[in-house]
C-alpha cells in the first residue's frame, strides 16, 4: 500500500471511528398514524398527547411504572377536603426563554376549559383556580375528589405571554379558515421541542438544552415519520431505516424478533376490550326474538359470557399477545384485581343457563364489531359468533371501519346496536371512571353513564360510585371498588375479555422503556 | 369554433357539478366526523357543540350550496384532522405526487417503447417471451403488492434503496419541493415509481408490440425494404412513427390516471402526495379534505379532456364541416 494509500485509510478509519458517535443521538421512529397538530388541548388521543408529552409537561408526571412524581408542582397538599394547594417548581423556563409562573397555570386551565377544548373533563367544571403567590395555586373544588391530579400528566402548562403575542388563546376549531399559531408550533417547558412540523409527513424534535430536570436520556434528534402501511412500517424497522416503529402486527412478531438486530417489546396494555350488551330496550332491535328483550335476564348474559372460549381467543387469534380479563379495568389499575376470577368457559352450562331462560333453542342475533380500531378486532367476533353457534345462539355479525361503526352505537348514533364490542382505557388510570362512564345508569339522551351503550342500571353501583367519588381514605375507597366490581361481575353487566398486548418494534441499538399507557416518550430513550 | 369550445366547457361545469353533488352525497355514508375529531371520552354536549359549529347540523341543500360556493373560490374549508386550510394541505402535497407520477411516465415510455419494440420484431426470441412473462406479472398483479415484494428485496433483504418517503428534498421557490436534486431523493423515488408505472409500461409495450407486428406486414414497409433501406432506418423511421400515434393518445389519457391514482403507491411507500392524504381523509372522515381531492381529480380529467377535444376540433377538420 503506498504512502497515500496508508494516510487516506487512516483518515478513513479516524472518520468512520467518528460517524457512529455523532449519529448516535438521533432517533427515527414511526407510529401508524399521523401526528395531526401540536395544540396541546384540541385532541385527548393517546397518541396526540404522548407526542406532545415531550414538549410541554404538566404539573405531575408519571414514571416508566406510571407512578405519579412531581413535575411543574414540586409538591401538593389538600388545604382543607375541597382545596388542593400545588407549589411550582422555580427556576423553570419555557423553551422560548420565558419564565413558568402560577399566572402561566392558571392560563392555561382557563384555556384548558374553553370553547374547542377536547380536554375538558380533565378538572370538574366548577373548580376555581386561585393565584396564592407567583409560585403557589389552588385548586378549590365543590365537592372532595381524592383524584383530581390523577389524569394531570397531559394537562399540560402553557406560556400565557407566547400564546397571547401568538393570537392563539382560542383554540383553533375545525370550522376556521386560519389555522392556529399554537396548532403549527409548540413551546413547553419539556425535554425537547418541536423544530419541523409538517403534518402527516413529517416532525423533527431536538433535545431542549434549558430543560430544569437532568436528563437521562443521550438523544439530540428525534424524528418521527408516520408510516400507515403496515407492511412499509415493519420493513423500515428490518432494513435499518427505523430505529423504532409501533404497532407491530401480531403476524410480524417473529419476524421481527428472528432479525437478529431488532426486537419486539410487550406488555400488557391498560386497555380493556369487552363485549357489551342492550339490557335497556323493551325488545331488541337486532334479534329473532320479539316482545322480549333477552338479555334483561342475568342467565342469557351469563350463558354468553360462558359459552366464549377466552383462552382459545388468546392463543389462537391474539398468538398470546393477549391477557384475559375478569374486570372491566387492567389488574395494573386496581390493587385488588387479584380477588376477581372470570366466570369458567363452560359450553354446557352455557346451554342449560338459555334452557333455563327459555331459548332452549337458542335465537339470532346482530352483533356490530369495528374492523379497524382494536387489534384483530373483526377476527375475535368471527370467533365468538362460532362459539355461539355452539350454543344455538345465531350471531348475524357486521364488522364495519371505526369510522361507521362508533357513528352507530354511541349517543350520536342513537346506541344503535344490540351486542357489540368495545375498549376503554380509564383516562385517569382509576375505577372511578368505569363506573361512571360504563357502568352508571343512563337515560336515553345519554345523561349518566354517556358510554354505557347497554343501558345497564343498578341503583346500588350508583350508589356505590358516588361514595367512592368522595372518599379520601385509599382503603376504604378500594373496599368500595371491590364491593362495586362484585355488583356488576354477579350481574354480567359485561362481558369483559381481555387487555391486548403493546407491541413496539425496537432496534438492539435503543433502550427504552415502555409505558403500559402505550405512552412513547423519549426521555426513556437511550441509544448506543 | 368559439361556440363549440363554449359548448363544450358548458358540459365541462356540468360534470363538475354532478361529480360535487356524488361526491356530498357520498360523505353522508363514510361515518361521523365528529368522532374522529375528539377522544373516546368527550363529552355529549361538547359533541353536539362541534356538529353545530361545524354546519353539520344544517339542512342538506345548505351544506351543498355553501361546498359548492366555496370551492368554485377556491376555498375547500379546513382540515378536521390537521386544523390547516385545506388548499394550502394539498399546495405542499402537489409536487410529490407530481414528481412521482412525471418519474413514473417516463419509466413507462423509456422501458416500454424498447421493450415493444423489440418484443415486435422478434417474436420468437426468449427474451420477447421473457419481457411478455414480466408484462403479465405487471398487468396481474395489484399494485400493493408489487410494492411490498420490491421493499422486501431491494429494502430489506439488499437495503439498497429506501423502504418510505422521499429522503432529502430541495426547495425551490416558496411553493415547490423537490427529490430530484439530492441522492436519497433520487433514490427514494426509485421504488414508488417502477410500482406506480409497471402496469403503463406493461400497457405501452403490449401496444407498441402489437402495432409494430401489425405495421411491418404493410405495404409501405415491403416498398421501403424494395428500396433496399437499412433494418434501422425502416424499423425506426418508417414503422415506429406510425406506431406511435396510438401511443401517444394512451400515455396522453393515463397520465390523468397515473396522476390521480397514486393513491396505493403513495400509501404502501409513505409517500407524502395528495393521495395518501386522501387516504388517510378517508379513515379519518376529514370530509373537506376527501371533497377537495374529488374535485381535484375530477378538475383534471375534465380539462384533459376539454383539451383533448380542442385539439382534435382543431387537427380534424370534418368536426368543422359538421359544425357548418
Amino acid at each position: 500500500m503506498s504512502k497515500f494509500g496508508k494516510s487516506f485509510a487512516a483518515i478513513f478509519v479516524a472518520a468512520s471511528a467518528l460517524a457512529p458517535a455523532a449519529q448516535a443521538a438521533t432517533l427515527k421512529f414511526a407510529y401508524q398514524g399521523p401526528l395531526t397538530q401540536l395544540d396541546p388541548y384540541s385532541l385527548n388521543e393517546t397518541f396526540t398527547l404522548s407526542m406532545l408529552g415531550n414538549v410541554y409537561e404538566g404539573l405531575i408526571r408519571r414514571n416508566e411504572k406510571l407512578e405519579i412524581e412531581p413535575a411543574l408542582a414540586e409538591s401538593w397538599e389538600l388545604v382543607d377536603p375541597t382545596r388542593w394547594r400545588f407549589h411550582l417548581r422555580k427556576g423553570v423556563k419555557f423553551q422560548n426563554g420565558n419564565d413558568f409562573t402560577a399566572d402561566d397555570v392558571v392560563f392555561s386551565v382557563d384555556r384548558l376549559r374553553g370553547e374547542g377544548s377536547d380536554l375538558t373533563s380533565r378538572l370538574p367544571k366548577d373548580t376555581k383556580v386561585e393565584v396564592v403567590d407567583a409560585h403557589t395555586v389552588d385548586f378549590v373544588l365543590s365537592s372532595p375528589n381524592p383524584i383530581l391530579p390523577s389524569e394531570w400528566e397531559t394537562m399540560f402548562i402553557m406560556d400565557k405571554e407566547w400564546t397571547e403575542e401568538h393570537d392563539a388563546v382560542k383554540i383553533t376549531s375545525a370550522s376556521d379558515t386560519t389555522p392556529n399559531y399554537a396548532s403549527l408550533h409548540a413551546n413547553g417547558t419539556g425535554p425537547f421541542k418541536v423544530t419541523m412540523h409538517e403534518p402527516g409527513v413529517q416532525t423533527t424534535f431536538e433535545k431542549f438544552d434549558g430543560w430544569w430536570d437532568t436528563a437521562k436520556h443521550n438523544l439530540d434528534k428525534v424524528e418521527f415519520t408516520p408510516i400507515g402501511s403496515d407492511a412499509t412500517r415493519v420493513a423500515a424497522l428490518l432494513s435499518g431505516e427505523m430505529d423504532m416503529v409501533y404497532p407491530v402486527p401480531v403476524q410480524d412478531l417473529k419476524r421481527i424478533d428472528g432479525n437478529g438486530s431488532t426486537r419486539v417489546m410487550t406488555g400488557p396494555e391498560l386497555r380493556t376490550i369487552f363485549l357489551g350488551m342492550d339490557q335497556t330496550r323493551d325488545e331488541l332491535l337486532y334479534s329473532s326474538v320479539k316482545g322480549k328483550n333477552p338479555f334483561k335476564d342475568v342467565r342469557v348474559r351469563k350463558a354468553f359470557y360462558q359459552a366464549i372460549d377466552i383462552d382459545g381467543i388468546s392463543q389462537k387469534i391474539m398468538r398470546g399477545m393477549s391477557t384475559p380479563s375478569a374486570l372491566m379495568i387492567s389488574p395494573l389499575l386496581f390493587s385488588r384485581s387479584g380477588e376477581f376470577h372470570r366466570y369458567p368457559y363452560d359450553p354446557k352450562a352455557a346451554k342449560a343457563l338459555l334452557e333455563d331462560a327459555g331459548y332452549p333453542d337458542g335465537f339470532s342475533i346482530g352483533m356490530d364489531c369495528p374492523n379497524d380500531r382494536y387489534v384483530n378486532d373483526d377476527a375475535i367476533c368471527q370467533a365468538v359468533a362460532s362459539m355461539l353457534a355452539r350454543i344455538n345462539v345465531k350471531v348475524n355479525l357486521n364488522a364495519q371501519p371505526k369510522a361507521k361503526y362508533f357513528a352507530r352505537i354511541l349517543y350520536s348514533g342513537g346506541y344503535d346496536t344490540s351486542f357489540y364490542m368495545l375498549g376503554w382505557t380509564p383516562p385517569s388510570f382509576d375505577s372511578w371512571n368505569i363506573l361512571a362512564d360504563l357502568e352508571a345508569c343512563r337515560d336515553d339522551q345519554g345523561n349518566g353513564g354517556a358510554f354505557n351503550i347497554g343501558g345497564y342500571c343498578n341503583p346500588k353501583v350508583d350508589e356505590l360510585a358516588k361514595q367512592i367519588l368522595v372518599e379520601n381514605d385509599p382503603k376504604t375507597r378500594d373496599d368500595l371498588i371491590a364491593q362495586a366490581f362484585t355488583l356488576t361481575h354477579e350481574d354480567v353487566s359485561y362481558i369483559p375479555l381481555h387487555q391486548q398486548s403493546l407491541a413496539w418494534g425496537v432496534s438492539d441499538k435503543l433502550t427504552l422503556a415502555q409505558r403500559a399507557d402505550d405512552q412513547f416518550l423519549f426521555r426513556f430513550v437511550t441509544k448506543n | 369554433m368559439l361556440g363549440f369550445a363554449l359548448r363544450r366547457f358548458v358540459q365541462a361545469v356540468i360534470v363538475m357539478l354532478a361529480v360535487a353533488l356524488i361526491a356530498f352525497s357520498m360523505f353522508r355514508f363514510v361515518g361521523d366526523p365528529v368522532n374522529q375529531m375528539v377522544g373516546m371520552e368527550t363529552s355529549i354536549e361538547a359533541r353536539e357543540a362541534l356538529r353545530e359549529r361545524l354546519g353539520l347540523n344544517d339542512p342538506l341543500p345548505l351544506q351543498f350550496t355553501r361546498f359548492v360556493t366555496n370551492a368554485a373560490q377556491f376555498d375547500f374549508g379546513t382540515s378536521y384532522q390537521f386544523r390547516q386550510p385545506v388548499a394550502d394541505l394539498f399546495a405542499k402535497r402537489i409536487p410529490a405526487t407530481l414528481e412521482l407520477s412525471f418519474t413514473s411516465a417516463l419509466f413507462a415510455l423509456l422501458a416500454g417503447i424498447p421493450m415493444g419494440i423489440y418484443a415486435g420484431l422478434n417474436r420468437e426470441s426468449w427474451l420477447s417471451k421473457l419481457f411478455l412473462s414480466v408484462s403479465l406479472i405487471g398487468i396481474s398483479l395489484p399494485t400493493f403488492f408489487i410494492g411490498i415484494l420490491l421493499i422486501f428485496l431491494f429494502s430489506v433483504t439488499l437495503q439498497w434503496l429506501p423502504s418510505f418517503g422521499r429522503g432529502d428534498v430541495v426547495e425551490i421557490g416558496s411553493w415547490w419541493t423537490t427529490g430530484f436534486l439530492t441522492v436519497s431523493g433520487l433514490k427514494a423515488l426509485i421504488l414508488p415509481s417502477i410500482t406506480l408505472g409497471l402496469y403503463q409500461m406493461t400497457l405501452i409495450m403490449r401496444l407498441i408490440r402489437a402495432e409494430m407486428l401489425e405495421v411491418i406486414r404493410t405495404d409501405y414497409i415491403k416498398f421501403a425494404r424494395a428500396r433496399g433501406l437499412s433494418n434501422r432506418a425502416i424499423y425506426l423511421r418508417h414503422a415506429l412513427k406510425n406506431t406511435l400515434i396510438p401511443v401517444i393518445t394512451i400515455t396522453g389519457l393515463q397520465l390523468g390516471s397515473i396522476i390521480a391514482f397514486a393513491t396505493i403507491t403513495e400509501t404502501v411507500f409513505q409517500w407524502p402526495g395528495m393521495g395518501l392524504l386522501f387516504l388517510q381523509a378517508v379513515q379519518n372522515v376529514d370530509i373537506p379534505v376527501m371533497a377537495a381531492y374529488l374535485i381535484l381529480t375530477a378538475f383534471l380529467f375534465v380539462s384533459i379532456n376539454f383539451i383533448v377535444d380542442i385539439l382534435y376540433f382543431l387537427i380534424d377538420p370534418r368536426l368543422r364541416v359538421k359544425q357548418a
